[in-house]
């Protein structure tokens, strides 16, 4: 069979001489004519690099030192950039991770479409069924629309319906559902599933998760600090990795299944290699638990390990016949096991808690005399937060989540409801709460680039709290500092370092720092582990869980990575629209009954083992507008499971589970339990179609 | 330590002499702050000293830029006119700088109504050209060192705490100012430490930029018998008394002007370096 694309011993550089980065080396790959094959690696592999190479985008800085690229027959390297233009107009398509930065905003998305289609006849109509076939509902409607006017899931289709408009021989996506929702990515992969199988399209599929990859592709490559590693059958893969770096991925990723077995994740030990500057043997050496002299003395050759699958290690035959294990090493855990004194003790409590942001009224809407609008952001939300556990909220963005937190925080003053800390009322306003009740509250943010102030060295940022919120001394702030660095793991020599002398994992780390600083009885942390890579995140995950036993607080922890909530929360709580839908425990959540919303965003986690095939419970279309919520139940327009005029009209009680989950519905838990199964994951299909 | 602090000292410096273009500039600028401090030791005669029998001079070897009809050396006043124009328009300037930058981080951070008046008022203001502006603050007030200095400071208060809030409507939402807040920061060390220093990039160009401009206002002024008056050897006055005898000692004007427009082109050029450096547009 001839493959769709071939890549010979490509190697990249940014720069020259010396201080060149040679950002990727040698990598050999083939894509079998209808083949999906994915391409994993964390940021820094090289993976979009090789993406923007075979497109022959690279940005000026690039060079490409040697190695081939055939698309089909095509040495596509020995194009000129002119030739390269009928390449990309039919033949090769990308699908890239930003589609609102390709997409042009002054132009109606149908015109942008037609644009990349030849021949004017019968081109609105070729248009319209491009967008139907990758699932619009209404293709007329999107076609005059302008991008802005679409979710982040629509545009993404419309950038698929774009690279399909040439019929490519080779479609390239660049992590194109990474800043979607669960259950929009859950959709878009759908499509892509759909659309390779009904047209035979090679596909290459560049991801940093190994779910998306192991749910979608047919063969998977890893890539590492811009060498390929691992080569192979997605299935081989993912049972059996034979380089350690794969198996340390794999280990390093939380499931939905780790529950809250709370083994603590294996991150990856040590750092990335710096392009400029790599080790001399294998480039993994140097973080290998199985490494030997010979490793760091001789780069192994990428061999042949089987029939259809190549791996970059000296070692690996010990690996596949199972003699040597080469997982990282555990981490040892700081605190004891038993429970911290005062477990169990109630340290906030949210009564009703409600916060609207109004809408500015026009002067329109003001002459017309129509009455002010609100958006409701938070909807009457009762939680309660206890010593030493960890509540997960989990729910799609626009849920609410993040401005729950900002109410509790006090940043975002709420706008009904009673908070309790420690049973004693608190202000609703930060700019109210004093000192003592401050440094019991705190906060950790989701990007440490906005949450450091770049211009303070980590010593100042540390500082501060540490003298106004625990109240040290001069002497003791300088122990404590060194102290609080050491738990967060980053060294002494990191305190005179600014935030961007700092790799993401570090900068998160340090705002960890500054968080437990004063020592707080409940931390808050939103979407605070969500930029990271799989490796860095999980000694992040880590480090939050390990402080927790220490030193007992109580976690709010947001994010809308279903498994990482799983891998660290005792309770969970889901939210749809600024409401609550389920609460209860981790394990009582994630099991049968759920809400339905609860298993649509279940059933939309990809999950990193190619033989789990969830069942597909899918939501159709976004969340409608807080500013005009849906009557009765508020998920009732989405709902897979709805059931009738009792959804729209009346508001869902809540039923009280077994296991002491809560779930707001008006289907009966027993018939829940019989539509959903009773044991996750080895249900029977459903087949519910979902509601436009 | 003393000689780290130092280094650290001169890098604060080095902004000024990115390019090629900000060099030259910076180093004009620095030749005429020179000349600022030791013009009157350097000065061969005084501002206003008459010698009869040298009027009208061409430029020679004595009399580097001639006499003027009254006698006076051109050299000597433009010398003795440096000083008064940077401390008029430096001060101006420096007191546009922190003024706008205080009221442009407090109403902004502030937000709401206080903000919305105080920025209308700019605007208004703003809406008049600044030479109409201070020719009618002048008039009004009568023309003196003191009143220029104030109408400087009035007329560029509102641009430079314009570009002071552009930055602070970016700053105050992130992350790490509500980070401060949750330390119970107060008010004043959230402005200072936590956003200030995202400013100054920004202010240290437009505070250059306001100088080029100021120096360009005090010389209008002068010229225009609002702002200095005779016999003060101001720049923009030389230029205007010596406009009636353009024909006779040409000389009498083309240095002064020469004067202005190298320093103007110096700070500008200063500043566009600063803004390269910097990474901002100016």
């Amino acid at each position: 069979m001839s493959a769709a694309l071939r890549i010979e011993g490509l190697s990249v550089a940014y720069g020259t001489g010396v201080g060149a980065r040679r950002v990727l080396r040698d990598v050999d790959l083939e894509i079998a004519a209808g083949e999906t094959y994915g391409l994993v690696g964390e940021s820094g592999s090289g993976k979009s690099t090789l993406a923007l190479a075979v497109m022959r985008q690279l940005d000026g800085a690039a060079r490409i030192e040697g190695g081939r690229i055939r698309l089909g027959d095509d040495d596509l390297l020995a194009r000129t950039p002119d030739q390269m233009r009928s390449v990309w107009r039919t033949r090769l398509k990308l699908v890239p991770q930003d589609p609102i930065a390709s997409l042009n905003p002054r132009v109606r998305v149908g015109e942008q479409i037609g644009e990349a289609l030849d021949g004017a006849r019968g081109r609105r109509d070729r248009v319209h069924d491009l967008l139907a076939r990758v699932g619009l509902a209404d293709p007329v409607r999107v076609a005059r629309s302008y991008p802005h006017q679409l979710s982040g899931g629509m545009q993404q289709r419309v950038m698929i319906a774009l690279a399909l408009g040439g019929e490519p021989e080779l479609l390239i996506l660049d992590e194109p559902t990474t800043n979607l929702d669960v259950t929009t990515e859950a959709t878009i992969l759908d499509l892509v599933r759909d659309l390779v199988r009904e047209r035979g399209t090679a596909l290459l599929y560049v991801s940093h998760s190994l779910g998306v990859v192991a749910q979608l592709c047919d063969r998977v490559a890893v890539l590492y600090a811009g060498e390929l590693v691992e080569d192979a059958g997605v299935e081989d893969l993912f049972a059996t990795p034979l380089h350690p770096y794969t198996r340390a991925l794999l280990d390093a990723v939380p499931s939905l299944d780790t529950g809250t077995g709370r083994a603590p994740l294996r991150p990856i030990v040590g750092a990335f290699p710096q392009p400029q500057a790599l080790p001399s043997g294998c480039i993994f050496a140097p973080r290998c638990p199985v490494a030997t002299d010979l490793t760091h003395e001789v780069r192994p050759p990428l061999e042949r390990a089987g029939p259809t699958r190549r791996v970059r290690c000296h070692r690996w035959r010990d690996i596949a016949d199972g003699t040597l294990d080469p997982r990282q090493p555990a981490e040892v855990r700081a605190g004891a096991d038993e429970p911290a004194p005062g477990a169990g003790d109630v340290v906030l409590e949210l009564v009703g808690i409600e916060k609207e942001f109004p809408i500015r009224r026009s002067l329109r809407d003001i002459v017309a005399r129509r009455p002010a609008r609100a958006v409701r952001a938070v909807d009457c939300v009762d939680l309660r937060l206890t010593r030493t556990r960890t509540l997960g909220l989990i729910g799609e963005s626009g849920s609410g989540k993040s401005t729950l937190a900002k109410v509790v925080i006090g940043l975002v003053p709420a706008s009904g409801g009673r908070m309790e800390l420690l049973g004693v009322p608190l202000a609703h306003d930060i700019a109210r709460r004093d000192h003592s009740v401050l440094r019991r509250l705190q906060m950790v943010f989701q990007s440490a680039d906005e949450a450091l102030n770049p211009t303070m060295t980590v010593r100042e940022i540390l500082r501060r709290p540490l003298q106004r919120l625990a109240l040290s001394s001069r002497d003791g702030v300088r122990e404590r500092l060194a102290a609080l660095l050491e738990s967060v793991r980053l060294r002494p020599e990191h305190a005179d370092r600014r935030p961007g002398e700092l790799s993401g994992g570090e900068r998160q780390r340090v705002a960890i720092a500054r968080a437990f600083a004063a020592e707080p009885d409940l931390l808050v942390f939103d979407e605070s582990v969500s930029g990271l890579d799989v490796s860095v995140q999980a000694s992040v995950l880590n480090v939050v869980r390990d402080l927790q036993v220490e030193r007992g607080s109580a976690y709010l922890f947001i994010s809308h990575d279903l498994a990482v909530v799983a891998a660290l929360a005792d309770d969970i709580a889901v939210m749809y629209l600024g409401a609550l839908v389920e609460t209860g425990p981790t394990q009582a959540v994630l099991a049968p009954p759920y809400h339905p919303y609860t298993e649509a965003l279940i059933s939309a986690v990809p999950v990193p083992d190619p033989r789990v095939r969830r069942d597909a419970i899918r939501l159709r279309g976004d969340p409608p507008s807080p500013s005009d919520p849906p009557s009765g139940c508020p998920f009732h327009t989405r709902c897979p499971r709805f059931l009738g005029d009792v959804c729209v009209e009346e508001a869902p009680p809540w039923l009280e589970g077994e296991d002491g989950n809560r779930i707001a519905c008006h289907i009966p838990l027993d018939e829940l339990v019989r539509l959903q199964g009773s044991v996750a994951g080895a249900r029977p299909p459903v087949s519910v179609e979902a509601r436009e | 330590m003393g000689r780290a602090r130092a280094s650290r000292a001169l890098a604060a410096f080095r902004p000024l002499y990115a390019t090629r273009l900000a060099t030259f500039g910076s180093t004009v600028v620095l030749l005429f702050a020179l000349m600022a401090v030791f013009g009157p030791a350097l000065a061969p005669y005084g501002a206003n000293q008459q010698v009869y029998t040298d009027a009208r001079q061409p430029p020679s070897l004595e009399r580097p830029f001639g006499t003027d009809h009254l006698g006076r050396d051109v050299f000597s006043r433009v010398l003795l006119g440096t000083r008064d124009i940077f401390v008029l328009a430096g001060l101006g300037t420096l007191v546009a700088v922190l003024v706008g930058t205080a009221v442009g981080l407090l109403t902004t951070y502030l937000g709401g109504a206080t903000e919305e008046i105080t920025f209308r008022v700019f605007d208004s203001v703003l809406a008049m050209p600044a030479l109409l502006f201070a020719l009618l603050l002048l008039g009004t007030f009568g023309p003196s060192r003191n009143n220029v200095l104030a109408v400087i400071a009035v007329a560029y208060v509102p641009i430079v705490a314009r570009v002071v809030r552009s930055v602070v409507l970016n700053v105050k939402t992130k992350d790490y100012v509500a980070a401060a807040r949750m330390q119970g920061e107060s008010l004043s060390r959230i402005l200072l430490r936590e956003i200030l220093p995202s400013v100054l990039p920004a202010l240290a160009v437009e505070g250059a930029l306001r100088f080029s401009y100021a120096i360009f206002l005090v010389a209008s002024l002068g010229f225009l018998g609002a702002g200095v008056q005779p016999p003060n050897p101001d720049w923009g006055l030389m230029i205007s008394e010596a406009r009636n005898f353009v024909s006779i000692t040409p000389w009498a004007l083309y240095f002064p002007a020469a004067a202005i427009s190298l320093l103007v082109i110096g700070v500008n050029l200063m500043a566009e370096g600063l803004a390269t450096a910097l990474g901002r547009t100016p």
